[in-house]
């Protein structure tokens, strides 16, 4: 019998998998919140603002990484530009966290203080309706929908491919940083948009606020891990997977990958757009930084570190790396980079499977009559 | 993991599939009319690649029902051929017809083989990371739009088509093995049937005996034989043995057009072929 899709879609974890998210949430949603307004400040169990901030943050980038797997690991298409559409969607909601300063600005006035300082009288046409937060909320998915839709329709249509779609899209995001790098675009420059006051009316550093944004991210990232799951596990996800592993077989049996990858290119960009907008009112700032290649190749480099192809991965490596960042950054600042780039080389040529296949290999290495790597893969979906 | 045809119940609720209404809804494919007996008809086809003929005028035409051999040197174009009969080559010149209707030369490649024209590569290509079940059930006519491919499910008449597939092709035992672990004469099998769950028309098939042993070549020359009549066949082999085992008409292409075309007896006493092979 056929059945509904939400039983589909629940069916599509296993137990452990249901458990395992279960407990990321009770953690996100109540032992987090509990720890950081009943536990006083000095006590070594208090949850400080910074470290709900970082890990917000850090969940937000792990949503991006699961988005990028969807596309790099079952659709086998490297990206080298999602911070465009992170980007894209962080500035699509931005622009309602900036109408939300109000008349609270430096300058006072009713217009964005950038505007007010390059002597704008009136609000460009783009920011009309962008003191609605349900516009706001449409707009940070639909921006990255449509400019991953048309980019995509040309470039999977030409048949672009490997390396080349790779550079393509890196180019995409530098064309975009440059765009929003002019004053005369309308978004603040290379400052961007930050000195956020509210959202929805509420004050954002209040830790009632931080804790609802934190606990949004948590649910969307375990939703999305939900969908991706479900997703992978469809029909839809085997024949991504066979576009991925033989495009002309695909083709001669009826499929038509253009739409196959339009599709999974489109969704992944909307993730990493809703990521974008749960990051801003966090992070509390957004400039055309996010569109530079550097960070769109990191995205990929947490990918890689997890494991690609594993869903679980992603998140992990986007945590690792991102902690690590977060420490490094402050003790060694200018070596930095240099651990990245050597991480990455590390983790390519000893670990192709990422830190999740690195664990898979262990439980397979012990005596009992483990699965190999793919069966253990495929047996996450049942 | 390798004990039955029917996946466990596990792996049921995972292949969730086709729904076996839509079936045929592709847009842009148009009618396949076979009524003056003609499958595929080929006419002053050219292709070159840089100055280079490919295809030289050929012309060719496959009855309905009919199993076709087609032989020759290398170089002398038969993949050519089978990637302007599927979309994947334009020709510069020429018609190509599938049925008396279908405009192979407008078609993108999935449009093709929508209308009916299912192809083995002269490489067998599977889809290795997916199981052989799954490779079968990717393979398997349906509606393959996105859309309906996102919420198919696997009917149970689905299923039993594929344990049947599976049966013919003799990898029943393999159904939840990654077909990447098979061997080389199980892939060409397996790529065997999955032209066959998409029930095409017309089935291209290029040296799909590489590879395989005696024993595996002559029951894939019986499967043909009985695909037959139903299915039109156009098979490329250097094999000879198999070729006669076929019993079909062969055609011989040397430079990119028919040399010579009759029962195989008949070519090989052709002067001009015996020339071709043995005069290089």
């Amino acid at each position: 019998m056929r059945k509904p899709l939400i039983i589909r879609i629940l069916t599509a974890l296993d137990r452990k998998s249901w458990l395992a998210l279960g407990i990321f949430l009770a953690l996100c949603l109540v032992v987090v919140p509990a720890l950081h307004l009943l536990v006083p400040a000095d006590s070594p169990f208090h949850v400080s603002t910074y470290a709900i901030t970082l890990i917000g943050k850090i969940m937000c980038y792990a949503l991006v990484a699961v988005a990028m797997d969807l596309i790099w690991g079952y659709g086998g298409i490297l990206s080298l530009g999602h911070g465009l559409f992170f980007a894209l969607g962080g500035y699509a909601f931005g622009m309602y966290l900036m109408r939300q300063i109000g008349r609270d600005g430096s300058y006072g006035a009713e217009l964005p203080d950038f505007m007010v300082f390059l002597d704008w009288k009136a609000l460009p046409w783009f920011w009309q309706g962008s003191d609605s937060f349900g516009w706001a909320a449409m707009l940070a998915l639909a921006l990255p929908a449509l400019v991953a839709f048309v980019f995509g329709y040309f470039a999977f249509r030409s048949r672009i491919k490997g390396v080349y779609f790779s550079i393509i899209t890196q180019a995409l995001t530098y064309a975009g940083m440059l765009l929003f790098f002019r004053n005369e675009t309308g978004f603040g420059g290379n400052n961007g948009f930050t000195d956020f006051k509210r959202i929805l009316g509420y004050s954002i550093t209040a830790p009632e606020t931080r804790l609802v944004l934190f606990g949004l991210t948590a649910l969307v990232l375990a939703a999305t891990l939900v969908l991706a799951r479900w997703l992978v596990g469809s029909r839809f996800g085997r024949v991504l997977a066979a576009i991925r592993d033989a495009e002309s077989r695909v083709m001669f049996i009826g499929y038509n990958p253009l739409w196959y990858k339009l599709t999974i290119w489109t969704l992944s960009a909307v993730l990493c757009g809703i990521a974008g907008a749960l990051y801003v009112p966090q992070v509390g700032i957004i400039n055309p930084s996010e569109m530079s290649p550097g960070n769109s190749i990191e995205i990929a480099i947490w990918v890689a570190v997890g494991g690609r192809g594993t869903l679980i991965g992603p998140v992990i490596g986007a945590f690792v790396v991102n902690l690590a960042k977060s420490w490094f950054t402050v003790s060694f600042p200018e070596y930095w980079l240099f651990f990245l780039g050597l991480l990455f080389i590390v983790v390519t040529l000893m670990l192709p499977q990422g830190l999740v296949g690195l664990w898979k290999k262990r439980m397979a290495a012990r005596p009992a009559p483990a699965a190999g790597p793919l069966q253990a893969e495929k047996g996450v979906a049942p | 993991m390798t004990s039955m045809a029917i996946p466990d119940t596990a792996a049921a609720v995972r292949l969730e599939g086709n729904d076996g209404g839509a079936q045929m809804g592709h847009p842009a494919s148009g009618e396949l009319d076979l009524s003056h007996g003609v499958a595929l008809y080929l006419e002053n086809i050219t292709v070159s690649f840089d100055g280079f003929k490919a295809l030289n005028k050929l012309n060719l035409a496959i009855d309905d029902g009919e199993l076709r051999c087609i032989i020759g040197p290398n170089g002398a174009g038969k993949t050519t051929m089978m990637d302007v009969i599927t979309g994947k080559t334009r020709p510069d010149r020429g018609k190509a017809f599938f049925g008396q209707t279908i405009d192979l030369t407008r078609l993108t490649e999935a449009e093709i083989a929508h209308a009916g024209i299912g192809r083995k590569f002269q490489k067998p290509t599977v889809f290795e990371q997916h199981t052989v079940f799954e490779n079968l059930e990717l393979a398997m006519k349906a509606d393959k739009r996105v859309w309906k491919t996102l919420f198919a499910w696997l009917s149970g008449e689905a299923r039993d088509r594929i344990a049947d597939t599976l049966r013919q092709i003799r990898l029943d035992k393999e159904a939840d093995r990654p077909a990447g672990l098979l061997s080389h004469g199980q892939k060409q099998w397996l790529e065997i049937g999955m032209l066959l769950v998409q029930d095409p028309k017309l089935l291209l098939l290029d040296e799909p005996v590489a590879g395989m042993t005696d024993d595996e070549t002559m029951r894939t020359a019986e499967l043909f034989v009985s695909l037959a009549g139903r299915h039109s066949l156009v098979v490329v082999e250097h094999d000879m043995a198999f070729v006669d085992k076929l019993g079909g008409k062969v055609t011989v292409l040397h430079e990119g057009s028919v040399l010579a075309e009759g029962d195989l007896a008949t070519v090989q006493n052709d002067q001009r072929v015996i020339e071709v092979y043995l005069g290089r």
